[in-house]
C-alpha cells in the first residue's frame, strides 16, 4: 500500500516533468521568434531584444529549460505578457468559476444519469431502456454550444429565470456568482450525463448477471435491496472512474460553454491567451490542468481501495 | 412430528413445464417433470449437464432467468405451518417470506456466489436481518454460531473476512452457513461440490449430512456424479433432456437400473484404481438441442438398444412399487417377465 503510493507519486512526478518539457518545447517549436510573435507587427527590434532578455530567450537552451522547470516546480509559472502579472495569480483568479462549474455540472449529470442508468439496466430492453439510450445518444451528439444557446434564449432571455451570461461583475457575492453558473452547469450536466448514463447502465447490466446477485435474490430480499445494495456497490467501481475522468475533462475543457456564457474561467482564459500569444499563460494552464488530471486519476484509484477490499496495490 | 406429516412430502413437483423465450422462438427446457421429496429426506436430481437440473431447482426458488417461465404444472410446498402453497403461482411478496427462510439454496460456484464487497459475516447476518427480529448483537452471535457449526476455524474473526480471503472450500462452508442460518425446512443444493477438489468435496458432503440430521431438513441435491448420489441420496430422479427418465429409492436404482441412460451414468462411478477426476463419457453423443428434440424417446439417438417402437413418445410409468421409468423396453421386459 505505502509502496504503491510511493510508486504512484513517482509516476505523477514523471508525468508532470514530461508535461513541463512539452510546454517548454511547444513555445520553442512555434514558427518564428517567440518574442516577435508575442509582440506583434508594431514592435521595434529594440522591444524584441528587451523581451528576449526578460524571458531569458537569449540564454543557452538547456539553461532556459532548467530555469523554466525549476521555477515551475517551485510554483513559479512565469509572468503573463498580456496581464503583466504572475501566471499563477492569473490562473488562480480564473479557477473559481471553472471549478464550481465543473462541480455543479457533475452533480447535475450524476443526478440525471445514475438513477436512469440503473433503472434502464434493470429494465433492459423495455421502452424506458430504449428511450433512455436514444435520448442519451441525442444529448451527446448535439453540440454543447447549440444546447447552450437554446437554453440561454429560453430559460434566461424569455423566462428570465437565470442570468443569461457573465459572472455577476466585480461586486457580485458568492451566491450571485453561483447563480450565473446554473445555466452553463445544466448544459454541461446534460452533455456529460449521456456518457455517465451509458456507463452506469453497462456496468449495472454486467453486475446484475453475476452469480452473487442470484444469491442475494435467493435470500428473499426485495428487488430494491438487490439492486441498490448488492448490485450498485459493485457497479460503482467503474462508475467512479468515469466520473473522475469527466471531472478532469470539465476542469480543462469547458471552453465552448464558458465562451457561450461568457464565464471568466480557465477555458476562456486559454482561448484568449492563444489569440494573444501569451505563451507563459498557455504553458501555465497546460501544466496546471495536466497536474490536476494526474491528481484526480490518483484519487480515483485510491477510492477503489476504499470501495473494493479485493484491490491490493 | 406425526406419522402423516412425515410421510407427506415437503415438496411435490407435478407436470412441470418450463420454457425460455429466445429472440424469435421459444425452447422448452422442462417437459412434464414430476418428483416428490419427503420431509427430512434427500432427493438427488442427477443427469448430464444441460438436462434441466438447475432449471428445476430455480423453478422451485422462483428464480428462473428473466426469459424463462413456468408454463404448466405445480410446485407444491408444504409450509412449516402445514399449509400447502403452489410455488409456481405464488406472488412475489409471499414468496420472499419463504425464500431464504423456509427454502434456501446453495450454488455450484463458491467463487462467484458470494458478493465480493461484503464481509461473510455481513452476508450471513443479512439473512437474519431479512427474516428475524434479532438485534445487531444477537445476529452477530448467531453468525458466529453458524460459522462454528460449519466448522470454520476462528469464526469470530473470520466473520470479518471478505470472500476473496477464503479458499473455495471455506467459501462453500460460508454458503452453507448462509443458507442454513434460518433453519430452512428445504435446502436446494445445486452441484455444491462440483467446483471443489476431492478431499474438500468429501468434507463438505459429510458436513451437509450432519447438518441435515441436526436440523431435520429435506435436501434437493443436484449432481451429475453418481458416486455423490450413492453417498447422499435417499431417493433419485434421473433427468435427461428436460424430463425425468427414471426415479426410485437409491438402493433400488443402483440394484436395478432400468433405463439405458441410468445404466450409462452408473458406468461412470469412480472405482478404486481409477482416478476420480477422470470423467468418462458414458454414452457416445450428447444431449439433443432443446430446439431439435426427437419426437419419440429423447434418448433414442444415443440409446444402444433402441428399437422401432422408441420413435413413439414415452412417459414415466411405474415399474414396481415406487420405481418409475420412462423406457419402452423396460416396460416390455417387465411384460415379458410377467408373462413368461
Ligand atoms: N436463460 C436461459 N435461456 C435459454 N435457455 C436456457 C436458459 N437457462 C437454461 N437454459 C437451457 O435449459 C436447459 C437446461 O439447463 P440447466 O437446467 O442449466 O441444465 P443442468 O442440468 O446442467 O443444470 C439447457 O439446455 C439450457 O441451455
Ligand atoms: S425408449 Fe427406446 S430409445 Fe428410449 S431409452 Fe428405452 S430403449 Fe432406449
Ligand atoms: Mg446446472
Amino acid at each position: 500500500m505505502t509502496s504503491y503510493l510511493v510508486r504512484r507519486i513517482v509516476g505523477m512526478v514523471v508525468v508532470i516533468l514530461l508535461v513541463l518539457t512539452i510546454a517548454f518545447v511547444i513555445v520553442r517549436l512555434a514558427p518564428g521568434d517567440p518574442a516577435a510573435l508575442m509582440l506583434g507587427p508594431e514592435a521595434t527590434p529594440q522591444d524584441a531584444v528587451e523581451l528576449r532578455a526578460r524571458l531569458g530567450l537569449d540564454r543557452p537552451i538547456l539553461v532556459q529549460y532548467l530555469t523554466f522547470a525549476g521555477n515551475a516546480l517551485r510554483g513559479d509559472l512565469g509572468t503573463s505578457i498580456f496581464f503583466n502579472r504572475p501566471v499563477t495569480e492569473v490562473l488562480a483568479g480564473r479557477a473559481e468559476p471553472t471549478i464550481f462549474l465543473a462541480l455543479m455540472s457533475l452533480a447535475i449529470a450524476l443526478v440525471i444519469a445514475t438513477p436512469i442508468g440503473i433503472w434502464a439496466a434493470y429494465r433492459r430492453g423495455s421502452w424506458l431502456d430504449q428511450g433512455a439510450i436514444s435520448t442519451a445518444m441525442l444529448a451527446a451528439s448535439v453540440p454543447s454550444f447549440w444546447t447552450g444557446l437554446m437554453l440561454q434564449r429560453w430559460l434566461a432571455t424569455e423566462l428570465g429565470w437565470f442570468p443569461a451570461a457573465g459572472y455577476g461583475g466585480p461586486d457580485a457575492d458568492f451566491l450571485e456568482r453561483m447563480r450565473h453558473l446554473i445555466l452553463p452547469a445544466i448544459v454541461l450536466g446534460i452533455v456529460n450525463s449521456a456518457l455517465i448514463l451509458r456507463f452506469t447502465r453497462a456496468s449495472m447490466l454486467d453486475i446484475l448477471g453475476e452469480d452473487y446477485i442470484r444469491t442475494a435474490r435467493s435470500k428473499g430480499m426485495p428487488e430494491r435491496r438487490v439492486v441498490l445494495r448488492h448490485a450498485l456497490k459493485n457497479a460503482a467501481i467503474p462508475i467512479i472512474t468515469i466520473v473522475g475522468l469527466t471531472f478532469a475533462l470539465l476542469v480543462s475543457g469547458a471552453v465552448v460553454t464558458e465562451r457561450v456564457f461568457n464565464i471568466p474561467g480557465l477555458g476562456n482564459l486559454v482561448v484568449s491567451a492563444v489569440l494573444r500569444r501569451d505563451y507563459p499563460v498557455i504553458q501555465g494552464t497546460l501544466i496546471v490542468v495536466a497536474s490536476l488530471y494526474v491528481l484526480i486519476n490518483l484519487l480515483t484509484d485510491l477510492l477503489y481501495l476504499v470501495v473494493d477490499k479485493r484491490v491490493r496495490y | 412430528m406425526s406419522a402423516t406429516a412425515a410421510s407427506e412430502p415437503v415438496l411435490e413437483i407435478e407436470g412441470l413445464r418450463v420454457a425460455f423465450r429466445a429472440r424469435r422462438s421459444a425452447v422448452t427446457a422442462l417437459r412434464d417433470v414430476g418428483v416428490a421429496l419427503g420431509a427430512g429426506r434427500t432427493l438427488a436430481l442427477v443427469g448430464e449437464s444441460g438436462s434441466g437440473k438447475s432449471v428445476t431447482s430455480l423453478s422451485v426458488m422462483g428464480l428462473l432467468p428473466r426469459n424463462g417461465a413456468v408454463e404448466a404444472g405445480r410446485i407444491l410446498y408444504r409450509r412449516r405451518d402445514g399449509t400447502r402453497v403452489d410455488l409456481a403461482r405464488l406472488d412475489e411478496t409471499r414468496f420472499r417470506a419463504i425464500r431464504g427462510r423456509e427454502i434456501a439454496m446453495i450454488f455450484q460456484e463458491p467463487m462467484s456466489s458470494l458478493n465480493p464487497l461484503f464481509t461473510v459475516g455481513d452476508q450471513i447476518g443479512e439473512m437474519l436481518l431479512l427474516h428475524t427480529d434479532l438485534d445487531a448483537r444477537a445476529r452477530r452471535r448467531r453468525v458466529i454460531e453458524m460459522l462454528e457449526l460449519v466448522e470454520i476455524p476462528a469464526a469470530a474473526s473470520r466473520m470479518n473476512a471478505y470472500p476473496h480471503e477464503l479458499s473455495g472450500g471455506m467459501r462453500q462452508r460460508v454458503m452453507i452457513a448462509l443458507a442454513l442460518v434460518c433453519e430452512p425446512a428445504l435446502l436446494i443444493a445445486d452441484e455444491p461440490t462440483t467446483a471443489l477438489d476431492v478431499t474438500i468435496q468429501a468434507q463438505i458432503l459429510d458436513l451437509m449430512r450432519r447438518l441435515q440430521r441436526e436440523l431435520r431438513m429435506a435436501i434437493l441435491f443436484i449432481t451429475h456424479d453418481m458416486g455423490v448420489v450413492a453417498e447422499m441420496a435417499d431417493d433419485v430422479a434421473v433427468m435427461y433432456a428436460g424430463a425425468v427418465v427414471e426415479a426410485a429409492p437409491v438402493a433400488t436404482l443402483f440394484a436395478r437400473p432400468s433405463h439405458p441412460y441410468t445404466r450409462g451414468l452408473l458406468a461412470t462411478i469412480p472405482r478404486p484404481g481409477r482416478p476420480r477426476g477422470e470423467r468418462l463419457v458414458p454414452i457416445p453423443g450428447s444431449v439433443p438441442a432443446l430446439s431439435a428434440m426427437p419426437p419419440g424417446c429423447a434418448f433414442a439417438p444415443r440409446c444402444p438398444i433402441a428399437v422401432e417402437a422408441c420413435r413413439e413418445p414415452v412417459a414415466l410409468a411405474p415399474l414396481e412399487g415406487d420405481h418409475r421409468v420412462a423406457c419402452h423396453l423396460a416396460h416390455a421386459h417387465e411384460t415379458v417377465a410377467a408373462h413368461g
